[in-house]
């Protein structure tokens, strides 16, 4: 058992006015950089249908990197969102060529992914001690291995012409995908800001044990997010298949890195219990249209690979630096949902969780 | 008290400033850095872009050095891309890249028989000439595809080698990669069959092994295959890392002359298991040549020397030429020409080609 | 079993003189007696659960072995055994590091593209110079790999990365510097030294050179983490980080140690991989961390930090070697694999939790109050 860090609820070091929204600025900085480059890479760059089509490229990632925000705010992280949206497909793909009608196993498809979902969050409340890590690490590992275990190493496809639209069509001039991202987006900011729910999310990110005293039922607010990510994992799921129109199991593999990565680069810190949802929102585009513009430019893959391991690494590093200066954060290895310690000088009321116990 | 509390704040609020703009700054200096090499809008030449499966692949790698050399000898730019993992959505984004690039021609090796086909459709839509090499891909989605041997004709060669090798009866077992890609389910397939004819009724496939295509788990299966079936005669192994797994597993164990290996694999790797004997000869082709004939497709299909029909002919440079044909998937192809064998006399040569 | 140790005070001390047992019985609080009499019933059995855990996992050893000897009657022979052996080494190897790991409640993700970069780097360089000496390409393998631990250890310890963001990260830089240093090529056995390749192919006193290196590694490391003030400092820096840090251990320092010593043990085991495959390929060992994982928490390392056993470590990597020798030999599809393997750690992870809270509860009662 671990000595749980203090938290103070009044921060008079909390920038106020515009200075709050420092970090999105400094990504929306980014992403105008990043275009200004990429249009000079490419003459073709610069038209309206680029801006829209492109996303059609990430926005199927970008479905999980909503949950995961609030995931990394509540103190966790997952890893086995990648593995979730494989058996979702596959399951979908079996069952439709086994007899049953596209819409009903698109609904099968998300009834699969929550219910994982649902699983990842029952082993975390039932299992306290084990961290989100470890878990995800493990259910990962099973769920793609059902996967494997169902597919083999075969595809599955041979959907109805109309499932493409899903991924390929258009409304108008507007990509389907990106009107389905933005309203679940909307839904995403109202859940988490406004809602008392999203509330609790923050508070038990900020200090799990504070909240259980305080009567707030953590376990509730675990499972709802965990469920919440295994929903988004299946459209995830419906828009990746449809865009490729046949699955394996091996489908969505390295994703968990590139949310987390687009999560975290949003401004979400690791350490939980604050963030807004604003800053990942742009960091998918940011991230989206950095890959396409470096693909542009036909950057090799080895390339790419080290420059987003490097861009995961500085994005919390800058963070760490620019978060309350003064910050201790002792006990953060791989455990979840551990508070932060912030020794404001000068500001008195300090709530003391929980006193040291033995060993 | 409170007043230094609060210019102490201040500064450290500044400091956090300071560092974000430093930060942007480094960020898209490095961005800028990244770029600036390329030349601007240089290229007026026309691009052929060839994407194959996933990188670090030796194989690959002398595929697409094949194509660029086949692109740049006619006067054209040539584009490689690969993906880190051989996954096809993965492949899927790099095509739209290709398509916003508006290349000429895309030489695609497939990572997935179906899933390319929506992608790849987009770009035909736009003009871009679409083939396939090497692992095919749905033929609705290309104008042809480019073998690198006759699959029916593979089949046939290496259960004739495993035949020789046994002395023409005894047990003989198959260790093969999974199948991301078309090539190995077809090969077995033909393999089956050719297995069925009656000149080849005292030799028995006991068992295919699956090494994925990973070095410790071929490692793995083969011994398992050793241990399961002692009385194994021959191991085919129609896949660069099986055959080589297989081959150091014979060599540390000292099995040469009794239980022999034979399939497709890369000289280079196999040098060594040819020249002690462990391999009497194995079959491959010159993936340089594969990517170079790939190239002379593409090029023919943009200058509309040829539609992707079967019976048209066209010249590939120092190949000579070649005439299009059906394809066992329905649609059409070319081919490169019968497997290539290696033994003790030529891989000496090889053995530093690829 | 009950001590007669006249030192023991308490009530609580079943080892009583005759006097005060006569005392105890005439006494007038009969329930703390009782309760007296099941406390140290249950902290002997606390002390016992530790070691079932552990005989668990061997008994499960001895019957999966049993099971897979039936179904294939080659399994048990002596160069099956020989072949198990060798095969695991490398991953008991690593799971020593990742046990350190694990321990102080961290991860490591990075291992594998630790090992291919290593692995590549010595095999590049043994086909320049073949001529050199197969122990200064383990030095350079571990060089690598150091660097790559230290680089990894700053991050957690001093930068206050998460290991699993940190290690996520270097996993991604390390694969992508290895494919580029290699530019896309394989280095084969004709190009290695036959010294380089005996470094695990080859036999000391018969037994093989693998093994010979992960019984020297284990009993270094046994001596290391059970008999000196560092290793002990490991296990406090987990258990409790505050307050080993109140104590005067310094935490960080500790964690940076840990990673340092992670990578080190993985540049080591990148270079007996390629040496015993006799290849370096790009993707050497992708996915390999999570096999380690597997191993080390099987052998009842626990994720929460400041629990684990040398012996542990052992059994859960001879159980992960057996799985993967066996599935082969009993003809189990390869497809079933990953899910075995899930299910495996799931299981662990599970009865370790369970078995954990029931030593507490024991604890908890040993409180007379």
């Amino acid at each position: 058992m671990h000595m749980t860090e203090t938290t103070s609820v009044i921060d008079v070091n909390k920038p106020r006015g515009i200075r709050q929204y420092q970090w999105e600025i400094f990504l929306v900085v980014l992403f105008l950089a990043v275009n200004v480059v990429n249009s000079f890479l490419s003459p073709y760059y610069l038209t309206l249908d680029t801006f829209l089509s492109t996303p059609m490229n990430f926005l199927d990632k970008a479905f999980l990197v909503l949950p995961m925000t609030m995931i990394i705010i509540l103190g966790n992280i997952d890893v086995s969102v990648g593995s979730i949206v494989a058996l979702t497909s596959v399951l979908m793909a079996v069952s439709y060529n086994a007899g049953l009608p596209m819409p009903l196993a698109m609904v099968l498809a998300l009834v699969i992914s929550t219910t994982c979902g649902l699983i990842n969050g029952l082993l975390q409340i039932k299992f306290r001690e084990l961290s989100a890590t470890i878990i995800t690490l493990s259910t990962m590992t099973v769920y793609r291995g059902i996967a494997y275990v169902i597919l083999e190493d075969r595809s599955a496809g041979h959907f109805p012409s109309w499932f493409s639209f899903l991924a390929w069509g258009y409304i108008g001039k507007v990509p389907f995908i990106l009107i389905v991202f933005v309203l679940a987006a909307i839904v995403f900011a109202i859940l988490l800001h406004t809602t008392r729910f999203g509330r609790m999310v923050f508070a038990v990110g900020n200090n799990k044990t504070a909240c259980e005293y305080s009567g707030i039922r953590t376990g509730r607010i675990i499972l709802g997010v965990s469920v919440i990510t295994g929903l988004m994992a299946g459209f995830t799921s419906l828009f990746l298949t449809s865009r490729m129109g046949s699955t394996r199991p091996n489908v969505a593999l390295g994703y968990e890195l590139d949310v987390i990565a687009m999560t975290v680069l949003g401004g979400i810190s690791t350490n939980g219990g604050k963030g807004r949802i604003a800053g990942p929102l742009i960091s998918i585009f940011l991230i989206g249209f950095l890959n396409y513009g470096l693909g542009l430019r036909n950057v090799s893959a080895q390339v790419l690979l080290i420059i987003l391991g490097f861009l995961l690494i500085l994005s919390v590093l800058v963070q760490n630096f620019t978060d309350r200066p003064r910050q201790k954060s002792s006990s953060k290895s791989g455990k979840s949902a551990a508070p932060t310690h912030q020794s404001d000088a000068g500001s008195g009321s300090d709530i003391q969780g929980n006193s040291a116990q033995g060993g | 008290m409170q007043e230094a509390v609060q210019i102490f704040k201040e500064i450290q609020l500044k400091e956090a400033d300071m560092k974000k703009t430093f930060t942007v700054v480094a960020l898209v200096l490095i961005a800028l850095a990244l770029v600036m090499p390329a030349s601007v809008f240089a290229a007026e030449k026309a691009k052929y872009a060839i994407v194959f499966k996933n990188t670090g692949n030796p194989y690959g790698e002398k595929q697409m050095e094949g194509f660029k050399n086949g692109i740049e000898e006619q006067g054209f730019e040539a584009i490689l891309r690969a993906p880190d993992l051989p996954t096809a959505e993965a492949q899927i984004q790099i095509i739209e890249q290709l398509i916003a690039q508006k290349v000429a021609a895309i030489c695609i090796v497939g990572n997935d028989y179906d899933a390319l086909v929506p992608v790849l459709k987009k770009a035909s839509a736009q003009g871009i000439k679409v083939f396939s090499l090497d692992s095919s891909v749905n033929p609705q989605a290309r104008l042809t595809h480019v073998n690198q041997a006759d699959s029916e004709k593979i089949g046939q060669t290496l259960i004739k080698a495993a035949y020789d090798m046994a002395g023409g009866k005894g047990e003989i077992a198959i260790l093969s990669a999974t199948s991301q890609a078309s090539n190995q389910n077809i090969w077995i397939d033909f393999m089956k069959k050719e297995l069925a004819k009656p000149e080849y009724k005292d030799l028995k496939l006991v068992k295919v092994a699956y090494g994925d295509d990973l070095r410790d788990k071929s490692v793995s299966e083969t011994e398992g295959l050793l241990r399961s079936y002692p009385n194994l005669k021959v191991i085919i192994a129609p896949t660069t890392v099986g055959i080589a797994a297989a081959g150091k597993v014979l060599t540390d164990k000292g099995l040469k002359g009794k239980v022999m290996l034979t399939g497709l694999g890369l000289p280079s790797e196999m040098a060594e298991y040819i020249e002690n004997g462990v391999c009497p000869y194995m079959f491959l082709w010159n993936p340089i040549d594969v990517g170079y004939l790939g190239a002379y497709v593409g090029t023919a299909l943009v200058s509309g020397k040829i539609t992707g029909k079967v019976g048209e002919k066209f010249s590939a440079g120092r190949l000579g030429n070649y005439t299009i044909t059906k394809a066992p998937d329905g649609g059409t192809e070319v081919l490169l020409g019968p497997p290539f064998k290696f033994d003790k006399s030529n891989i000496e040569e090889w053995k530093k080609v690829y | 079993m009950q001590s007669q140790d006249k030192k023991q005070t308490g009530p609580s001390a079943k080892g009583q003189t005759r006097a005060e047992n006569r005392q105890d019985a005439l006494s007038t609080r009969p329930e703390s007696a009782a309760r007296a009499e099941s406390a140290s019933r249950a902290e002997t059995l606390a002390r016992n659960t530790e070691t079932y855990r552990e005989l668990g996992l061997a008994i499960f050893i001895v019957i999966l072995s049993v099971i897979f000897q039936i179904r294939n009657p080659k399994f048990l022979s002596l160069s099956n055994i020989k072949d198990m052996l060798a095969n695991t080494a490398i991953l008991s190897i690593l799971t020593v590091g990742m046990m350190m790991v694990i321990i102080t409640r961290g991860i490591d993700l990075s291992i594998g593209s630790t090992m291919a970069l290593a692995g590549m780097i010595t095999s590049l360089t043994v086909s320049a110079n073949p001529g050199i000496s197969p122990f200064l390409s383990l030095a350079q393998g571990m060089a690598v790999g150091l660097a790559a631990g230290l680089i990894i250890g700053v991050l957690v310890a001093y930068f206050n990365i998460l290991p699993i963001i940190a290690t996520l990260g270097l996993m991604n830089i390390l694969r992508g510097m290895t494919y580029l240093i290699s530019k896309g090529k394989w280095v084969s056995a004709y190009q290695m030294s036959a010294g380089f390749k005996s470094l695990s192919t080859g036999t000391t006193f018969g037994i093989s050179n693998l093994i010979i290196f992960a019984i020297v590694i284990y009993i270094i490391y046994a001596y290391f983490i059970n008999q000196t003030k560092t290793g002990r400092y490991i296990y406090a820096v987990g258990s409790s980080p505050d307050t080993a840090e109140l104590i005067g251990i310094k935490r960080r320092r500790i964690i940076l140690l840990v990673y340092t010593l992670m990578g080190l043990l993985a540049g080591l085991a990148g270079v007996l991989w390629v040496s015993k495959f006799a290849s370096a390929q790009g993707d050497t060992a992708v996915g390999y961390e999570l096999n380690v994982i597997a191993a080390t928490v099987l052998g009842g390392v626990s994720v929460s930090g400041g629990r684990g056993k040398v012996s542990g470590i052992l059994l859960g990597s001879i159980l992960f070697g057996i799985l993967a020798n066996a599935l082969p030999l009993i003809n189990i599809s390869p497809f079933w694999q990953q899910f075995i393997q899930g299910l495996v750690i799931l299981a662990a992870i599970i009865s370790n939790v369970l078995l954990q809270r029931r030593n507490d509860r024991i604890a908890l009662k040993k409180r007379v109050i």
